[in-house]
């Protein structure tokens, strides 16, 4: 069992490009924890140098307490499970699952009963013998984590656990995985550039950009109070609504067109008059009604989407195209007038100028959750 | 015979009988094809099983007496042995060479690695035997390996690699690295990642290499031409050039039997290649 | 500026952590060997060039330098003139034409052919491509034999000495017969990438076979087309089993450039000239390459 810490981490590359930009990132024991963001991110190497396979070229990494650094691959007591599995082909599961045995020079029948063991705990028995490519994506998945488990290692790596396999499997994986990760308690960082995959499994989550962290918090804290107009673009399975407005007199309203909308909790007294701001309001938490009322913005039903339970409205106001979510059976018809309202309580307002959250007490804004340590690092400012 | 209604709405019968005719035509010209590859080859099939072997192709009256004389020739089997001992030197020296240095280039950044591949594929393809059998040929005066079977493998080999380089590397390109990644996370020492993953994965690219360098080496000609003086040590496609270029009458019936048997390994390695991994088109590859 | 990085850019890593040292280690033998009997007899043809360098007399033990003397005798002696045409007449004929010709003729015809007819005259152009030079030689001196070979049996021509009568064409349609297979198996893999979907496309909007292949086919082949030329231009030009038909003969008929320099310089020993010779045929083999790379840079970015 170990914890993982990371000071001023950085990953450059000889050409330049910096992968990894000096994070500061403490994952505690037993954690499920999450590194998301869109593709070029950073992630991946991030990942890559945690197992050692990337060198850092500044800063540290500690791995309960140790300092790995600089020690190869292998000397880590870190297993990984890569994105395409890396089932050795000319090796039956069994000779797979037993390979990490086989470099700590168990003896051969040792470590086919032990890779025996292993794979029935996953529901491999009937496969040992198979050779990898007559395995479905999902078995050979099972059989990589197999070879993870029986190395016994201190940390798990998942560098996008569940990108190959189809959709439907995608969400029974989500679960067992997150069930197998809480069974063995060992600390756990899987990469992923979905969102919902992050949220479902993740204890906690960092949300990277451009080699920088984000934001780092728990899925619901990121969901709910996204720390800035990128975390809020990308969490969310339907893209939060950002409204563009002007503050009113004495910072009291939000002026959006001609309209007058009160101003967010979450922002109350911090605003300027005159400032330019974004209204964040996700469509799940803004509400429409057919019928005139006040602080609500006008326009007309463009769009109707049905989502099964619901539905997603996006109304056209002026140049603005603004999306709410509405259970099934309330939609307005195709082409009515709407009043789309933000929920104030839940709505969000950033900053034109940096794109970060107006927030009114920032000390609790995000991560403050499970490490109180990592709540410094919870706002990186861009780059 | 029920013509197909397109045809008969279209043309009427003109059509039909203009697909049928094209379709004879098609047939003739694909069986006068066969014939043109097929008759030189013959010869080959029927005369080393016929008790007097003439230059006609003619079905034979079957002996096998012909084997037996290649025993009492002083150069047949010797000059086998001889392709035999020369084909597996290039082949081993190919395979291995190729193997370690596509595996270095495919995976290690080393400095100046993409103009050393450039000017590797721009060598190999200009610098033939025929092209260079002038210095080759002083070259190996100098180096006093005239009548060396070592110094035939030597330069077939040189003239192999650079290509086989090129193929081996493209298929390590292609192979995921995850694999080698995976076995070092798990604690394998290089070594042990080379000889637990590395060497099984490859060994359909490696068997490929080592069946084309063969084939290639065994059919050599020219560079054994000149190399080796001593027939002794001549293999089996030069001692079979001298078994009918000699003065007097040729000796069909040893000339038969002997270049089946020379023949024999080619088409049998194919035929493995062939069933083992089906014959995968590399662009490029014949020297 | 932020930095961008991808998991592609994320370069070529040391997957196994062989580190340089190893690598460089690894890459050495087959360098040393390559640099040995590849590189070093081509540059050292330059220097021999310039020498009158003979394999046996008072030149092999002290050979002087001459200057470009062998090169003006070279390109003045109509031999030497002689060798050159004809080894292009061979190139156009076998190469350019025959091989080309009947290799996409054969790969087109065989899509529409049952299996096994398929089978057969795949293999029997492969055989004639994979056995060895002097096997097929002797099959070939065997097949066009003056009174009892089969071609003359075949067109009721006995008595006629196709070498001996027609050398050019002998070791052309002999070529062609023996390299088809390298056309056949490239056109026969550049016409299975030409994608069906397109082909329908073309035949739902009416277009003949014609207008199909014009339209779809060619367009998709003609990279193809160009490499399969240069190398197959390559290969023939430095043939060398004329010689086993033919040795040059008779008088000079069918004296290829390769043959010639056979003859020239160790056949009769003068091994400064024949060097000047083997530049001349690098620097045109230099030409092709060099050509053919540049298609394969341009084709690939």
């Amino acid at each position: 069992m170990a914890s993982i810490e990371m000071r001023g981490l950085t990953k450059a590359y000889a050409g330049g490009v910096v992968a990894v930009n000096s994070l500061d990132l403490t994952i505690a024991d037993g954690e499920f924890f999450a590194l998301l963001g869109p593709s070029g991110c950073g992630k991946t190497t991030l990942l890559r140098t945690i197992a050692g396979l990337e060198q850092a070229t500044e800063g540290s990494l500690l791995l309960n307490g140790r300092d790995v650094t600089t020690a190869p691959p292998g000397k880590r007591d870190v297993a990984m499970v890569f994105q395409d599995y890396a089932l050795f082909p000319h090796m039956n599961v069994n000779e797979n699952i037993a390979y990490p045995l086989r470099i700590q020079k168990v003896p051969s029948a040792e470590r086919r009963a032990k890779a025996e063991e292993t794979g029935a705990g996953l529901g491999l028995s009937e496969l040992m013998e198979r050779r990898p490519g007559q395995l479905s994506g999902g078995q050979q998945q099972r059989v990589a984590l197999a070879r993870a488990i029986a190395y016994r290692p201190q940390v798990f790596l998942f560098d996008e656990p569940l990108s190959n396999l189809d959709a439907r499997l995608r969400l029974e994986a989500r679960t067992f995985l997150k069930r197998l990760q809480k069974d063995l308690g060992v600390t756990t960082v899987f990469v992923t550039h979905d969102q919902a995959e992050a949220l479902a499994m993740a204890d906690r989550m960092a949300v990277m950009e451009s080699g920088h962290i984000r934001q780092i918090g728990t899925p619901s804290e990121v969901f709910h109070r996204p720390v800035n107009v990128f975390v809020a673009n990308f969490i969310g399975s339907t893209p939060m609504n950002l409204i563009p407005a002007r503050v009113g007199p004495a910072g009291e309203s939000l002026v959006v067109a001609s309209t007058s909308l009160p101003v967010p909790t979450s922002a109350v007294g911090q605003l300027a008059e005159d400032e330019d701001v974004l209204l964040g309001s996700r469509p799940e938490y803004t509400d429409v009604s057919c019928s005139e009322g006040p602080g609500a913005l006008r326009g007309t039903v463009a769009v109707l989407e049905n989502l099964g339970a619901t539905a997603l409205v996006s109304v056209e106001t002026g140049d603005l195209s603004v999306q709410a979510v509405v259970p099934e059976g309330e939609e307005p018809a195709i082409g009515a007038e709407a009043w789309v309202l933000p929920q104030r309580q839940r709505a969000l307002v950033y900053r034109v100028t940096d794109g970060l959250l107006v927030s009114r007490a920032p000390d609790e804004s995000a991560g403050a959750g499970a490490a109180p340590d990592a709540g410094s690092a919870t706002e990186v400012a861009s780059a | 015979m029920s013509a197909p209604t397109a045809a008969s709405t279209r043309g009427g019968d003109g059509a039909v009988v203009g697909v049928v005719v094209r379709r004879v035509l098609f047939y003739a010209a694909i069986s006068l094809v066969m014939a043109f590859f097929a008759l030189p080859l013959l010869w080959l099939v029927f005369a080393p099983f016929d008790r007097t072997p003439s230059l006609t192709v003619r079905l034979p009256d079957f002996t096998l007496d012909n084997f037996r004389l290649l025993q009492d020739n002083p150069y047949a089997l010797t000059s086998l042995r001889n392709s035999i001992f020369i084909a597996g030197t290039t082949m081993v020296l190919v395979v291995v060479f190729a193997a370690l240095a596509a595996y270095a280039l495919s995976r290690v950044h080393i400095p100046g690695r993409d103009g050393l591949l450039y000017a590797l594929l721009l060598l190999s393809s200009i610098v033939t035997g025929t092209a260079a059998m002038v210095p080759i040929f002083l070259l190996m005066f100098q180096l006093n390996l005239i009548d060396s079977r070592t110094g035939v493998s030597l330069v077939l080999a040189g003239g192999l690699l650079p290509a086989a380089i090129f193929i081996l590397k493209d298929f390590m390109d292609a192979t995921p690295r995850s694999y080698e990644e995976s076995a070092r996370v798990f604690g394998a020492s290089p070594l042990q990642v080379l000889r637990h993953v590395v060497l099984p994965i490859a060994r359909p690219g490696l068997a490929t290499i080592a069946v084309w360098a063969l084939v290639n080496a065994w059919g050599d000609f020219l560079i054994a031409f000149i190399l080796l003086r001593d027939p002794e040590k001549s293999p089996a496609g030069v001692v079979m050039y001298t078994f009918y270029t000699e003065g007097g009458q040729a000796n069909l019936p040893l000339i038969s039997a002997f270049s089946l048997l020379y023949a024999i390994p080619v088409v049998a390695m194919y035929l493995f290649v062939n069933k083992r991994y089906g014959f995968r088109f590399h662009g490029g590859i014949k020297s | 500026m932020a930095a961008q990085a991808t998991s592609a850019a994320a370069p070529e890593t040391d997957a196994a952590g062989l580190g340089k040292a190893r690598a460089t280690a690894f890459v050495t033998p087959a360098l040393l060997l390559v640099g040995a009997f590849l590189v070093f007899p081509a540059l050292w043809t330059l220097y021999l060039g310039i020498t009158d360098y003979r394999l046996t007399g008072i030149a092999a033990a002290d050979p002087q330098i001459v200057g470009l003397q062998n090169y003006t005798d070279a390109l003045t002696d109509p031999q030497f003139r002689n060798a050159l045409a004809l080894t292009l007449l061979f190139v156009l004929g076998s190469a350019i034409v025959g091989q080309t010709v009947l290799g996409f003729s054969i790969a087109w015809s065989m899509r529409a052919v049952p299996k096994t007819v398929k089978t057969v005259v795949e293999s029997l152009v492969l055989l004639a491509w994979i056995l060895p030079s002097s096997i097929v030689a002797f099959l070939w001196i065997a097949y066009l034999n003056r009174d009892n070979g089969t071609l003359n049996s075949v067109l009721g021509t006995s008595g006629f000495d196709w070498l001996l009568g027609h050398p050019m064409l002998s070791i052309i349609v002999f070529n062609t017969w023996r390299g088809t297979a390298f056309s056949m198996l490239l056109f026969s893999a550049a016409l299975n990438a030409v994608p069906p979907s397109q082909l329908e496309t073309a035949r739902l909007a009416g277009a003949d076979t014609f207008a199909q292949f014009r339209d779809v086919v060619f367009p998709h082949i003609r990279g193809h087309v160009l490499t399969n030329t240069l190398l197959i231009s390559l290969w023939t030009f430095n043939d060398f089993s004329p010689y086993l038909l033919t040795a040059g003969g008779p008088n000079h008929a069918s004296e290829t450039l390769p043959v010639y320099i056979y003859n020239s310089a160790l056949y009769s020993g003068e091994l400064g000239y024949g060097s000047a010779i083997s530049l001349i045929m690098l620097l045109i083999n230099l030409l092709i390459a060099v050509f053919y790379l540049r298609l394969l840079k341009d084709r690939r970015s």
